[in-house]
């Protein structure tokens, strides 16, 4: 490994949130962009070809050193540290409509889940996943709600373009065949839909 | 179709409100109505864009019945909009009517869109499972400042440093605060005597002399209840003029 990619696996450990690559670049006056891309490229190398129990990982704009997968079992058997809890469905759900519409309103998201949501946005934004964006030009100027880098985090994440597109759903709004009177109408919305 | 025959038909359902457990706030098995409607759809094996209604507005109503769902506004919310849609559906239309919009279309849209979002979820838990089996360098707070050890003390420095510390307390500045009770009591006692020897009496009769304060409310205070019991009149000729204490003689039984 250059001298560059030793810093930067040095300043990676010492992290506990990860560092984007333009926060890595002021570690070094001399080191240009591309320079730490290729050390990061360096130190990714060094730990998959030299089969470290810790790996560099791309999330939410930046990259942290974690541990691999294969040892969280043994890892948290020794109670050394606790996998994050399982999120709910209403939580999941919710984070989903607002992952795909932000910025979007609390209504919105009540009508798309068919609940009220008032609950699950306050701890959502207690827990920094979501933050307010913004305020709607309609009546009341209601806040628009958006996800954060945290949220990235929390799923690993490196963008939300990693987030899988509505064509690669399986249950994506395909034509259902039309069986019986009254269905046409539905069938028609359906195709266009898709 | 009239209402009553609408209601009359065999499995018209019933919602009893306020049967049932009491309110439901965490639903673990469903989260909302429309995750409710999607399980039923599933269970019978029925495409979303058909829906028969009627059936499946009575299976709904059952299951919030069963779930003991009733008060929950949002699966009420459902229940209300499934019973007009079996209504809609059942009032008659001519065949290849135009412009015959499907009353359904609007449900089989929001199903639909819910449908995705529910499989986006399952998509980002899993996600956040994956991300979960990785852990990141553990993160410690930073530790609040300790005084560095080994703090070592004699009782003299211990007893120096509290003198220091009671030095440079300011003395307090103290108010005694003296209990002055009135004593309305003797006061009351004071007036009916002199009111035994005569007809009336002037207020500063009734206080005495080298009256306090204490002593002025508290002759003040026994006019007025005695007064209020009907035991004296107080008077005033003119205004200003000092005040007259007079014996309440019996009063005429006219």
């Amino acid at each position: 490994m250059n001298p560059l990619a030793q810093l930067l696996e040095a300043a990676l450990f010492s992290a506990c949130r990860p560092i984007t690559a333009e926060e890595l670049a002021t570690l070094d006056p001399d080191a240009s962009a591309a320079g730490v891309r290729v050390a990061l490229e360096q130190l990714r190398e060094h730990y998959d070809f030299n089969q470290h129990g810790v790996e560099l990982v791309e999330m939410a704009g930046g990259y942290q050193i974690l541990t691999r997968p294969v040892y969280a079992a043994a890892i948290e058997r020794a109670q050394f540290t606790v996998r994050t809890p399982k999120l709910t469905a209403a939580t999941l759900e919710t984070l989903a409509v607002i992952a795909y519409r932000q910025p979007v309103g609390r209504l919105e998201i009540e009508e798309i889940r068919g609940v009220s949501a008032g609950g699950v946005l306050r701890s959502l934004q207690e827990r920094s996943l979501i933050e307010v964006v913004g305020r709607s030009e309609a009546l009341g100027r209601p806040l628009l709600y958006g996800t954060t880098a945290l949220f990235l985090e929390l799923l690993g994440l490196r963008d939300l373009i990693d987030l899988p597109k509505a064509e690669e759903l399986t249950i994506a709004l395909r034509p259902h065949r039309a069986t019986s009177e009254g269905s046409d109408d539905a069938a028609v919305y359906v195709e266009a839909e898709s | 179709m009239t209402v009553t025959e609408f209601l009359a038909l065999p499995e018209a359902p019933t919602i009893a409100l306020g049967a049932g457990p009491g309110f439901v706030v965490e639903l673990e098995a469903f989260s909302g109505p429309l995750d409710l409607l999607l399980h039923l759809l599933r269970e019978e094996q029925l495409e979303i864009a058909d829906i028969p209604i009627a059936r499946i507005a009575d299976q709904f109503l059952r299951a919030v019945h069963e779930l003991g769902l009733n008060q929950a506004a949002d699966y009420l919310d459902m229940a209300s909009r499934l019973v007009r849609l079996k209504a809609q559906m059942l009032l008659p239309r001519k065949v290849d009517e135009d412009g015959w919009e499907d009353p359904r279309a609007e449900l089989v849209r929001r199903l639909l869109e819910y449908q995705q979002i529910r499989e986006v979820a399952v998509w980002l838990g899993r996600a956040a499972e994956r991300r979960a089996e990785q852990f990141a360098r553990g993160y410690l707070p930073p530790a609040p400042a300790l005084p560095p050890p080994p703090l070592t003390l004699s009782l003299i420095d211990l007893l120096s440093a509290i003198d220091r510390v009671i030095v440079g307390i300011p003395s307090p500045v103290l108010h005694k605060v003296v209990a002055r009770p009135l004593d309305v009591e003797s006061a009351t006692r004071r007036i009916e005597d002199l009111l035994a020897g005569q007809e009336q009496i002037r207020w500063f009769d009734a206080l005495g002399s080298g009256a306090t304060i204490a002593d002025v409310l508290s002759t003040l205070l026994a006019l007025l209840e005695l007064a209020r019991r009907g035991s004296l009149r107080l008077l005033q000729p003119t205004p200003f003029s000092p005040m007259l204490i007079a014996r309440e003689s019996p009063r005429p039984t006219a």
